[in-house]
Formats: structure tokens, C-alpha cells, sequence
């Protein structure tokens, strides 16, 4: 109650009369600041779908579902580089999400206090390098690797089990939607991580201390306490780094293998579309070619726009179930 | 602290706005001369165009961005010549009003990375390589790529097949000869800048290639000869017209280019792969000039026109350093009287 009182307070303040026109003007500014970047958004959005119109009437919902991408015929279909954007960003949660929530849990909890300084700068600072470089040592260093130590294995492995058998086999070539999902995963851990640190140290010791008390196990604090406390924050969290995966050019065009072909074995190469456009820009020389390339990039707004509304909702109908709000 | 932190941004920011418009302005200056196109000429011609400076020549400012953006940007005439390793048709040139010509010639080779298999030892035909890029031709193993190499240890592996991602003329040279060569490919991916590749990976650039086909075993790629040398690549040989297995080398696109019919060629629009000598090389390239023939700026155009001359007569020790070939004396008459005669 106090708390509101005084945050009423805050926002309305007596007025003065020296003081009023400066705080209307900061009012108008801070709200011009605001509103800037959802006219930005909708301006490049806008701009990028009338780019594309050309691709849009051509093609009609066929550059969505079409698996064709022949420059010489001139048809242009997007679900490869969408097929492959979508697969190589889920690789990389899949390995992001647990690495990031264990690295985090153990700064906040486990680590030896003067272990968790040096440790929390060492992760973040490799959200600083930037993503060529992580593309090159996915290329020079990682592609061999998994070319010659992890891909025939996987195949030897599982490529004949049943329906998982599919996403393993192929030529082990090094270069591919797994290789390029993994690099993706490195490169967001820092992301969720960072975040993740921040929320977990937020809980309120008094819980922790409480559930101690009660004679919980480091899991039983991690899965009932921590992560129930935290959930919305780590489920943005998430979404960050997703949102990172989706959009990310140079490492991906680096290990993906930049080919439009569709294949159910996560060890062949593919595109993405951030990586299409990045490639074929600048040879695109017929308005069609080119409208198709501007038209992908609003298709990679279109799937962001739906994947982070599909995790709004996520979150909000799991709010609403517990009946509260965090 | 904060002070410093927002101040240091501002002042890379004013610097940066600094140099830009300078850097603008010397390439808008009387004696720029502004060009767009290829990547493969790029090397050369820049070192043709530090020479021409160094000896009181106009200042030549050259964007590597690509051949088709090189056509684009000079039928807009946003930029005085540009440069593609696709010739345009004579009556696409006539509807731009452009003029063209070849400047420089080099090659296009296979390269691959197997091991125990150092450079010259493989032997690959025409067809063969295309059965390869299509997909049809698997292992290395094969029994048309084992019949063509008696005594060389070839694996049992697949071919890592690699091929360009972006839109390229090396592209269109190599398929072009494909073309040629197998009528199965003709009738399938055919020619272009991008074709419909059947199996492969992408690299970007001729370097991206070079570094997917150094960095994947038992892969197989096809670079300018230039990146061969500079990476030290294993290139195998490939059959000409003649029968005749030749490696990768200046003497052999000169063969080439000699055996080209150019005289007969209108506008220069001549691809000079599977050329008919006994030492010519099969996929042999040239780079062509494109010149508006009515320029808005005359003095721009003229300075351009020295500058190329240059290049075809005092620039071929230059060509030869970077692993080019400077184009035959009759062709560089051909081209001047060419010049002389179309463009105003």
C-alpha cells in the first residue's frame, strides 16, 4: 500500500511552476523515444513486405510452402531457408537452454564465492566476440571435428534406428544444420546465462533459506523453488537467445552449407535465410531475384513476430493458471 | 568515468562522418574514375590501377561487388565501366548502349582434397565432372572415376561435392563448359550465374570455396587458378577437346586463348571454354570491360580508356605476378581499334 502511495507520488508530483515545462518536455521526449521504435518497427516491416511484393503476387502463398529456389528458371520458394532457420535454432535452445540454467545455478549457488566473479565476466565476454569469429572456428576448428569424430559416429549409431534413424544418416561431411545448430547454441549460452544469473540471485534468500529448512535437496530447491520464482524472466531469457539464433548471419553462412536443398538428416547442409540473403544479395540481378530476397527478410520477421507471440502467450495462459503474476 | 564512455562513441562517430566525405569526394573528383564488378578481376586491377597512379595516371576506384551488380550499376550509370566475367549479347549491349571488351584471361579449375592424392595426379573428364555435380557420380571410388586414374588410391568415401552460393561468373564459366561437354547437364542445370545445383555445399566467394574444399575431406570444388596457387591446392587435370589431360597453368589459357575465334566474335561476346588446341586449357576465362559508348562524362570515360590501354599493353608483367594472363597482341589491336571505333 505504502509502496503505491509512493510510487503515485513519484509520477505526479506537486507541481512547481519553474518545474513544470521542463517536466512536460522530458515527459514528451521519453514518450518521442518510445514510440520511435514501434514506428521503426512497423516502417521496416512495411518497407520490407512492399519490397517483396513482387515475390508476394508472383508466387502468392506458393514462396512460403515452395521448396524450389531456381535463379535460372526464376522460381523462388522460401521453405527451405525457413526449414533450416527454424531446425538450427532449435538445436541450438535444445543445447543452450540446460548448459545456460546449469551455469547460471551453479554461479548463483554452488560455485566458491571467489570462483563466481571471474567466471560471470569469462561467459560474458563471449557474447562480445563476434559472430565471425565464431564462424570461422566453426569452419577451421569444429566442422573437422565433427567431419571426422562425431558424424560417423552418429551415424554408425543411429543412423539405422527407427525414425530418429533419418536424422542421422548421409555423408559425414562436417557441414550441416546439426554443425551450424551447435555453434548457434555456443554463441547464445551467454545470452540466457547472463540473464539467468541475474533473476536466480533476485530470489529472496528468506525462500531458499526456507526451503533448506525444510530439508530440500539442491534440485528440490532448483526445480520447486528457483525456477517457479523466476520463470517468466527465464522464459524471456530464452527468447533473447532465440531471437539471437533466428537472425544470425556469419556464423551460420560459415557451417551451414548455404544449399537449397531439403533433407530430413540433420547432417546435410541447408540455408537459412539470414544466410540466403547475406550470399545472394549482391549478385541478384533480376527484379524478381531480388524482390524474392527482400521478401525473405520479412518472412524472418513474420517467424520471429510469431515465435515470441507464441511465447508471450505461453506465458501468460501459465500466469494465469497459478493465478498470479510475477 | 561515464563522461569518457559517452564522449569516445561521439568522437568515432565525427571522425567516421570526417573521412567518409572525404573519402566521397576524391572518388567524385575530375579525375576519378569509379568502377564496379567482378571479384576476379579485382586483384589485378587494382594493382593496375596503383601502377597507373604511381606514373601520373588518373585515380581508378574499383568495387569488387560482383559481375551482375557491375552490369547493373553501369547500365544505371552510376558507376564510369564496370566489369563481368558473363559477356553480355550483342543486342542486350545495344539496347544499353554499352560497349565491351575482354581485359585479362585465367582459369577455372577443379581442385580437390583427398588424401595421398597431391596436385596433378587426378585425372577427371568433362563429363565425368559433370556427372559429379550432379550427383549421379557418389564415391570417389567409382568405377568411371577409378577407369581414368589406373594406380591412384582412390577412398571409398563420398565426394563432399562443393560449389559457389552466391550468384558468380566463375560459375557461369564452369557450367558453361559443362554444358559443352555433357548433354545430360545441358538439359538439366544448364548454364548460369547460380544454377540449380543437385548436390553440394555453398561456399561464398572463390574464397569460400577454396576454404570448404581445404577444410572438408574428400571434397571437390572449382576455384580461379589464382586461389590455387595462393592456397597451394591440389588441382587435378582435365581432359580437352583435343584428348589431351592439362594442368592448370598461365601457358595453357594462353592456348586457349589463342585458339579463340575472336575476330568473329561480335562485341567481343565469346566464352572461351573448351577451346580446340591440344594444350588449351578447357575452362579458360576472360573478363570483360563494360564502357557506356555515349558517356554523360566524356573526360571520365577518356581517362577510363587510358587507363585500359594501359593495362592491355604496359600491364601484362603485372597480370603475369598474380597468376593472370595478359590477353595476345592481335586481340589488343582488335580491342583498340574496337574502342576507337564505338565509343564517342
Amino acid at each position: 500500500m505504502n509502496a503505491t502511495a509512493a510510487s503515485d507520488a513519484l509520477a505526479n508530483p506537486r507541481p512547481r511552476k519553474s518545474g513544470a515545462g521542463a517536466d512536460r518536455l522530458f515527459q514528451w521526449i521519453t514518450a518521442g523515444s518510445a514510440w520511435f521504435v514501434l514506428i521503426l518497427l512497423a516502417g521496416t516491416a512495411a518497407s520490407m513486405a512492399w519490397g517483396g511484393r513482387l515475390a508476394f503476387q508472383t508466387f502468392g502463398w506458393h514462396f512460403v510452402t515452395g521448396r524450389d529456389w531456381d535463379v535460372g528458371a526464376g522460381k523462388f520458394g522460401a521453405f527451405v531457408p525457413i526449414y533450416g532457420t527454424l531446425v538450427t535454432s532449435a538445436i541450438a535452445l535444445i543445447i543452450a537452454v540446460p548448459v545456460s540454467i546449469g551455469i547460471a545455478l551453479f554461479l548463483t549457488d554452488i560455485a566458491p564465492r571467489w570462483s563466481r566473479g571471474p567466471i560471470a565476466i569469462a561467459i560474458e565476454l563471449l557474447a562480445a566476440i563476434p559472430s565471425i569469429i565464431y564462424g570461422m572456428w566453426g569452419l577451421f576448428i569444429f566442422a573437422p571435428f565433427m567431419a571426422t569424430h562425431v558424424e560417423p559416429w552418429l551415424t554408425a549409431h543411429l543412423g539405422d534406428k527407427p525414425f530418429i534413424g533419418a536424422l542421422f544418416s548421409g555423408p559425414p561431411i562436417g557441414i550441416g544444420m546439426l554443425t551450424a545448430g551447435i555453434v548457434l547454441g555456443i554463441m547464445v549460452i551467454p545470452f540466457i546465462s547472463s540473464v539467468a544469473r541475474e533473476v536466480f540471485s533476485a530470489v529472496p534468500p528468506a525462500l531458499r533459506e526456507s526451503a533448506v529448512a525444510l530439508g530440500s535437496t539442491r534440485w528440490e530447491i532448483l526445480s520447486r523453488v528457483t525456477l517457479p520464482y523466476t520463470r517468466s524472466a527465464i522464459i524471456g531469457a530464452v527468447f533473447l537467445g532465440l531471437g539471437r539464433a533466428l537472425g544470425e548471419t556469419m556464423a551460420v553462412t560459415f557451417v551451414l552449407g548455404n544449399a537449397h536443398d531439403l533433407s530430413a538428416s540433420l547432417l546435410m547442409p541447408s540455408n537459412s535465410i539470414a544466410a540466403a540473403i547475406a550470399n545472394e544479395f549482391t549478385e541478384a540481378d533480376t527484379d524478381l531475384y531480388r524482390s524474392s530476397l527482400i521478401a525473405l527478410g520479412f518472412l524472418l520477421f513474420v517467424v520471429t513476430f510469431i515465435v515470441l507471440t507464441i511465447a508471450k502467450l505461453l506465458l501468460l495462459r501459465i500466469n494465469r493458471q497459478l493465478g498470479r503474476t510475477h | 568515468m561515464k563522461k569518457i564512455s559517452l564522449a569516445l562513441p561521439l568522437v568515432a562517430l565525427v571522425a567516421a562522418c570526417g573521412s567518409n566525405s572525404g573519402g566521397q569526394q576524391g572518388g567524385q573528383g575530375a579525375a576519378g574514375v569509379t568502377g564496379a564488378g567482378s571479384t576476379f578481376v579485382y586483384p589485378v586491377l587494382s594493382a593496375w590501377a596503383a601502377d597507373y597512379r604511381k606514373q601520373g595516371g588518373a585515380d581508378i576506384n574499383y568495387q569488387s561487388i560482383g559481375s551482375g551488380g557491375g552490369i547493373a550499376q553501369v547500365k544505371a550509370g552510376t558507376v564510369d565501366f564496370g566489369a563481368t566475367d558473363q559477356p553480355l549479347a550483342s543486342d542486350d549491349l545495344a539496347k544499353s548502349n554499352l560497349a565491351q571488351f575482354p581485359i585479362v584471361v585465367g582459369g577455372i579449375v577443379p581442385v580437390v582434397n583427398v588424401a595421398g592424392i597431391p596436385a596433378g595426379k587426378l585425372k577427371l573428364t568433362g563429363a565425368l565432372l559433370a556427372d559429379i555435380y550432379a550427383g549421379k557420380v557418389k564415391n570417389w571410388n567409382d568405377p568411371a572415376i577409378v577407369q581414368l586414374n589406373p594406380g591412384v588410391n582412390l577412398p571409398g568415401a563420398a565426394i563432399a561435392v562443393v560449389h559457389r552460393s552466391d550468384g558468380s561468373g566463375t560459375t557461369f564459366n564452369f557450367t558453361h563448359y559443362l554444358s559443352q561437354v555433357s548433354p545430360t547437364w545441358k538439359s538439366g542445370p544448364g548454364e548460369g550465374k547460380t544454377v540449380n545445383w543437385a548436390a553440394g555445399v555453398g561456399g561464398k566467394g572463390n574464397e569460400g570455396v577454396a576454404a570448404y574444399v581445404k577444410q572438408l575431406p574428400n571434397s571437390l570444388g572449382y576455384v580461379e587458378y589464382a586461389y590455387v596457387m595462393q592456397n597451394k591446392m591440389a588441382y587435378a587435370l582435365l581432359q580437352n577437346s583435343a584428348g589431351n589431360f592439362v594442368a592448370p597453368s598461365a601457358a595453357a589459357f594462353a592456348a586457349a586463348a589463342q585458339t579463340a575465334d575472336w575476330s568473329h566474335a561480335q562485341d567481343f561476346n565469346l566464352v572461351m571454354t573448351n577451346a580446340s588446341g591440344a594444350q588449351a586449357y578447357p575452362i579458360a576465362a576472360s573478363t570483360f570491360i563494360l564502357l557506356p559508348k555515349q558517356p554523360k562524362d566524356k573526360a571520365k570515360s577518356q581517362s577510363a580508356i587510358a587507363f585500359f590501354k594501359y593495362a592491355l599493353e604496359k600491364g601484362t608483367a603485372q597480370a603475369n605476378k598474380l597468376d593472370y594472363v595478359p590477353l595476345p597482341g592481335p586481340l589488343v589491336q582488335q580491342i583498340e581499334t574496337y574502342i576507337g571505333a564505338n565509343i564517342k
